[in-house]
């Protein structure tokens, strides 16, 4: 048998091809495994608008909905947290909301159509945890310093009550305003705008 | 008797393998109270499969119905609640035995040449727990359970380009939700069990292949008597399956303890938040993972966003895992045991020791800035234990290694 000749070239050619040919049949046969988990037609159906009712929404007050799943806020500001919205630019890694966090018409220091009237997805730019609702100005917990607005309990990101992340927390850009409009002047549509 | 012993070894090597892996595998004599742990680990995985088979007869994998039949186990399910707080308590207990089982083959050497493979089977063991732990953690769907998901699930979004997609594959949705209860559940009771048992196969046979490291960290295979065996071994059945037996006892004496009197560990091992059914729109005051993640948790939020993304500290905290693969290259020492080992390497241990629980404790608190600051710096002496320990294991003073083991 030793002295068969091998053809060592051939053979290592037929093993390189067959396995190139079979890596490309598993890559193949994983295909459905992987589209699999990909969100399913209904997941994909979920994203449907809300309507807000905002007629009894107190000034100061705040309402959860939920849209896609995720909270969305929409908060009734007082004259003074308008007020104190425009104290601490110094303070904000992205005051101007250059980033693309917001829809074109609220780009503005309010982060709103209508200032009084603020709208956002409460889900921290972090990890994705749901800050929690804080507009009294300087408590205990938070500092001297803090002058209303959203803190997340799970790493400790603050926000302002337009959303926008104070530096220094973990959290990188201000939360996400989804698309509204104003269906009237008590309701409020979230999910769509003019542009849909 | 003995007929039907031939017969089967005629077709299975029955004998050959009781004899290669119990009553002639031949482990050193001076085995101490750190060698119970592996066999410890094994005990509980028997526990968690078992206690799991049982429960998946009772738990529903849907969104509007696991919150409710995880209660339905405790409640009207005889002895159901028995069978679940095992469960959980057998998850905490897991990863106390893999902790001290690690340490052990930290302090001895067990890591070093030629037991590298038996580490990274060890560490992919240890990978495989801590999927294993994630995914269960979700099932019971209460508020500790989706948002600690939730969390662990966009540390993958931070990753730059891909993470968006790549969290949304993960979860099945753009939310935690039932494709991702139902997903989780699958890879908790199939997937990842079936991987687990293999790479603890793997493990062991590559264990009984090189032969147990001893807390001397010499080779008892260097000295062999007449008959061929280690002449400092002794045969794994029945000495250590006796001293096992005392172990499991011990063992068995905390574990039911902790099971019936304080199974919750006041929340350290079940979360008061998670009897809490999942709300998506509402996160808990206050949220930690349980003990075992919370030392690399502390890393993550450690570490301050750069460049506007959160990518670094997940970075980091996977890399502190990841890094234990790396330990057996990075000693550079002559010695194995710490029982030969200089004051440098002990004194980097001991901070290494206190980082890891001192993390470990910061990880389950609230955040705050003095915190925040501590976690900082323990994070560094956590990484410098491993990227400065070639150097300080190579410049150390040692004691010789005794040629045989010794009987201390």
């Amino acid at each position: 048998m030793s002295e068969m000749s091998v053809d060592g070239s051939k053979r290592r050619f037929l093993v390189a091809m067959s396995a190139a040919v079979g890596g490309v049949a598993a890559v193949g046969a994983a295909t459905p495994f992987v589209a699999s988990l990909m969100p399913s037609a209904r997941a994909l159906a979920a994203g449907a608008p809300v309507e807000v009712n905002i007629s009894k929404l107190e000034p100061g007050m705040i309402v959860t909905v939920e849209w896609r799943g995720k909270p969305v806020w929409v908060v009734h500001r007082t004259p003074e947290m308008l007020a104190m919205l425009a104290k601490h630019d110094d303070r904000l890694t992205d005051p101007n909301s250059m980033d693309d966090q917001q829809p074109e018409y609220c780009k503005n220091p309010a982060r709103a159509i209508k200032p009084e009237y603020f709208v956002g997805v409460g889900i921290c730019t972090h990890l994705g945890c749901s800050p929690n609702f804080r507009p009294e100005i300087a408590p205990a917990d938070l500092g001297s310093d803090w002058p209303g607005g959203f803190f997340c309990p799970c790493h400790g990101s603050r926000y302002d009550l337009a959303s926008r992340v104070f530096k220094g927390s973990p959290a990188p850009k201000n939360m996400v305003v989804p698309p509204y409009k104003y269906l009237s002047d008590s309701k409020i549509l979230v999910g769509e705008d003019h542009k849909a | 008797m003995e007929k039907v012993i031939s017969w089967l070894d005629a077709r299975f090597p029955l004998t050959a393998s009781y004899k290669a892996h119990l009553s002639e595998y031949f482990a050193p004599k001076n085995f101490n109270f750190w060698y119970y742990f592996g066999s410890l680990a094994l005990l509980v995985l028997v526990i968690q499969i078992v206690t799991g088979i049982f429960l998946t007869m009772n738990y529903k994998p849907d969104a509007n119905l696991a919150f409710a039949s995880v209660e339905y186990i405790m409640r009207d399910v005889p002895l159901g609640w028995l069978i679940r707080y095992t469960h959980s308590t057998g998850a905490s207990a897991f990863f106390i035995v893999v902790y001290l089982h690690m340490f052990r083959g930290l302090i001895y050497g067990s890591f070093r040449q030629p037991r590298e493979l038996i580490w990274i089977f060890g560490m992919l063991i240890y990978l495989c727990l801590m999927g294993e732990a994630f995914f269960g953690y979700l099932l019971p769907w209460g508020q500790m359970s989706y948002w600690g998901a939730q969390v662990i699930v966009n540390l993958f979004s931070t990753v730059p380009l891909v993470g968006d997609s790549l969290s949304t594959l993960i979860r099945g949705d753009f939310v935690v939700s039932d494709a991702t209860l139902n997903r989780f559940f699958a890879l908790h009771v199939i997937a990842m069990p079936l991987v687990l048992v293999g790479l603890i196969a793997a493990h062991l046979v590559a264990l009984h292949e090189v032969g147990s490291n001893n807390p001397d960290g010499v080779e008892i295979k260097k000295h062999k008597g007449e008959n061929g065996h280690p002449l400092d071994g002794i045969p794994f059945h029945p000495y250590y399956t006796v001293k096992d037996i005392l172990g499991v006892t011990v063992f068995l004496i905390v574990f039911t303890s902790i099971l019936f009197f304080a199974p919750e560990m006041g929340g350290y091992f079940l979360e008061a938040n998670n009897f809490i059914p999942a709300d998506s729109l509402k996160t808990p005051m206050h949220i930690a993972p349980v003990w075992y993640f919370t030392p690399y948790y502390a890393i993550l939020r450690a570490v301050p966003p750069l460049l506007g993304s959160q990518f670094p500290g997940v970075a980091a905290m996977g890399v502190s895992v990841m890094i234990f693969f790396a330990l057996p290259w990075l000693d550079r020492s002559p010695v194995k045991s710490i029982r030969y080992r200089g004051p440098k390497f002990k004194f980097a241990l001991t901070l290494f020791v206190i980082a890891f629980l001192g993390l470990g404790f910061l990880g389950t608190q609230a955040p705050s800035p003095t915190y925040t600051l501590i976690s900082r710096i323990l994070s560094v002496v956590y990484f410098l234990f491993f990227l400065l320990m070639p150097w300080y294991t190579k410049n150390d003073s040692y004691k010789t290694e005794p040629e045989r083991v010794t009987d201390k």
